[in-house]
């Protein structure tokens, strides 16, 4: 029998269930939530409308600055602290680890803590940080301090800790499959051509390992900048973030404003991942 | 001068032995040639001798010093790599320049002394492409001036031609030893292809099973084969056992005679090749040895012989080499 549907049928036929998917999960979404943020709202209700009101507050807004300004500090923060740890732990498994079931298992033991929720590990550090916390009573009992450190915990420093805690593998996975596919003779060619072990991590490794990197720090970034939860948790409600601003607007059940903020969220990250896209060609990676 | 000795080198990696106690003179300025099948010793010897691999016992000098442990830039070598090893992230040029690089010479000085290298192997126009720009032949010549920049007084080559194909590598064969020739430095070249080996070497050293089998000039290996091994791994050789012991006769020095005569060894044709110039013929001799005699085209068709004849080989007392057992 002869099968008369055409190549190109076939293959609008293959992608149409990812499309759908997509469509309907993604796109549609989207679609509505820019509907929405032009839309009007009251105390207790929101209706259909075009007004621009909410992105006109949102654009003239001293705390929309300060917020994107707190939001881009805890951001570089903990891409700066995930980068090194993940950088420095994917070059362990990858290049000071010799056997390869050595790198698989050490590599499942970095995702452990991940089989936990989010929320589980980050409450966890509240009775580590916590004024009469396991941190503070080692300190005072080694005499290294004699007040407790109030800063521990609720606080940025906590936010940051607890968003690098929960991040860094975001970036160990890339890195060290980019590392994985660095050809150890590369390494002895440098080594060869008289290269010291710091210059071949500066001149061969960290140039070989820039898209891993890159695909790490668009995880951290997109992960940091949306989130609300960790902030809310980890600085008592003291500190905020733009993911806390939409996610107070949504309690407050201005979903218009919330779904504009949204919006310039949305557009903030893509304008970022766009800049980082620029520094790697990141098709050859996949 | 600068003269390569290995005293008594051995290498192992737990209990396994790759290279077992091997001595060994590289005259300076000469080509050579480690052959052997894989896994005999000889891409360890070579990645010895860099200082890649470190030596479990012997020693090493070049040129009277002892360099056994020195690292692999300071000791006068240089390597290319059998999959040539180029940066992917740096351009042609950068490549070339990158010892230097590493030296903290100026990227102007570095650039310029790199083009000279690119010039010598006529690469000096794709200076500004990345490798995965370049065709094979075209890689490996790039990586031939990247090792040649540290002006070393030996170039340790591991199998440089096995990633081209055949016409290319016997382009780049003629190539490399014209380089030697022109350089004036010693060349130690890895390779398992024997015809390799013969056309470039002027010292050819045969391993297996991680020694020695046999070392000479590609003339002397060939025509006097030592054992078993180098007469069957070097080819063109027949091993007859006869009552002195097991010899080896090449195939093109063995007379097919139709009529026994008084030294001959009688054996059935078991098949005809015919190869252009010359014919080959494969016999079985009585004692079960799976012989070939590569005879003239214009001998053969002379008094051809046909799958099953019984025929008399004959060889000249000259021609039969007693192999070691």
């Amino acid at each position: 029998m002869n099968n008369t549907i055409s190549p190109e049928k076939t293959s609008w036929m293959l992608v149409s269930p990812l499309a759908f998917i997509l469509g309907l999960f993604l796109v549609l979404p989207i679609l509505i939530i820019i509907m929405v943020s032009f839309w009007d709202y009251n105390e207790y209700n929101f209706f259909p409308a075009f007004i621009s009101e909410n992105y006109d507050y949102l654009l003239t807004s001293k705390v929309t600055l300060d917020t994107y300004l707190k939001t881009f500090k805890f951001m570089i923060l903990v891409w700066f602290f995930c980068t090194f740890i993940g950088f420095t732990v994917a070059y362990f498994l990858a290049f000071h680890v010799r056997t390869l079931p050595m790198q698989i298992a050490l590599f499942l033991l970095c995702t452990i803590p991940f089989w936990t929720s989010n929320i589980i590990r980050m409450i966890s550090w509240i009775p580590f940080l916590g004024r009469n916390g396991i941190a503070n009573s080692t300190l005072i009992s080694a005499g290294i301090i004699d007040q407790p450190l109030e800063w521990l915990l609720f606080s940025d420093f906590a936010v940051v800790l607890a968003f690098v805690h929960l991040f860094s593998l975001f970036m160990v996975v890339p890195v060290f499959n980019t590392m994985m596919r660095i050809d150890k003779s590369l390494i002895e060619a440098a080594r060869d051509a008289g290269a010291s072990g710091f210059q071949i991590l500066t001149n061969v490794i960290i140039p070989l390992s820039k898209p891993g990197i890159m695909i790490g720090s668009i995880f951290v970034v997109t992960l940091v900048m949306g989130d609300f939860i960790t902030v809310r948790f980890m600085s008592g409600g003291q500190s905020t973030s733009v993911g806390r601003v939409i996610s107070n607007e949504i309690g407050l059940l201005q979903y218009p404003a919330a779904a504009a903020s949204a919006v310039v969220l949305l557009i903030t990250v893509l304008i970022m991942i766009t800049i980082m896209m620029r520094f790697v060609d990141i098709r050859k990676e996949l | 001068m600068s003269e390569l000795e290995l005293v008594s080198v051995t290498k192992t990696y737990g209990d396994i032995i790759a290279v077992n106690n091997i001595d060994h003179k590289f005259v300076s300025g000469t080509y050579s040639c480690l052959l052997g099948p894989s896994g005999c010793g000889k891409s360890s010897t070579l990645r010895m001798i860099a200082g890649h691999e470190i030596v479990t016992e012997g020693e090493i000098t070049l040129g009277g010093t002892n360099i056994t442990s020195l690292p692999p830039a300071s000791r006068g070598t240089a390597m290319m790599f059998q999959n040539y090893a180029l940066f992917p992230h740096l351009s042609v040029v950068d490549n070339v320049a990158f010892s230097q690089k590493m030296q903290g010479i100026g990227k102007d000085a570095r650039r310029s002394r790199a083009m000279e290298l690119l010039e010598l192997v006529h690469m000096e126009e794709y200076a500004d492409r990345i490798p995965d720009q370049l065709s094979g032949g075209q890689q490996q010549r790039v990586a031939l001036a990247r090792s040649l920049i540290t002006e070393p007084s030996i170039l340790l080559l591991d199998e440089p031609l096995s990633a081209l194909d055949p016409f290319l590598r016997i382009k780049m064969r003629l190539e490399l030893k014209k380089l030697q020739r022109q350089l004036g430095i010693s060349f130690i070249h890895v390779t398992h292809s024997q015809d390799e080996a013969l056309a470039l070497a002027d010292d050819i050293i045969v391993m297996n099973n991680a020694v020695i089998e046999q070392s000479g000039p590609p003339k002397e290996v060939f025509n006097e084969p030592r054992s078993e091994f180098v007469a069957k791994f070097i080819g063109g050789h027949n091993v007859v056992h006869t009552d002195q012991g097991k010899i080896a006769v090449r195939t093109d020095r063995i007379d097919v005679k139709k009529r026994k005569t008084k030294k001959t060894v009688s054996a059935t044709v078991r098949d005809v090749e015919f190869l252009g110039s010359t014919i080959n013929i494969a016999l079985s001799s009585d004692e079960k040895d799976e012989l070939v005699a590569a005879i003239p085209d214009s001998v053969f068709f002379n008094q051809p012989v046909e799958i099953g004849d019984t025929v008399f080989l004959d060889w000249k007392t000259e021609d039969a080499h007693l192999l070691a057992e």
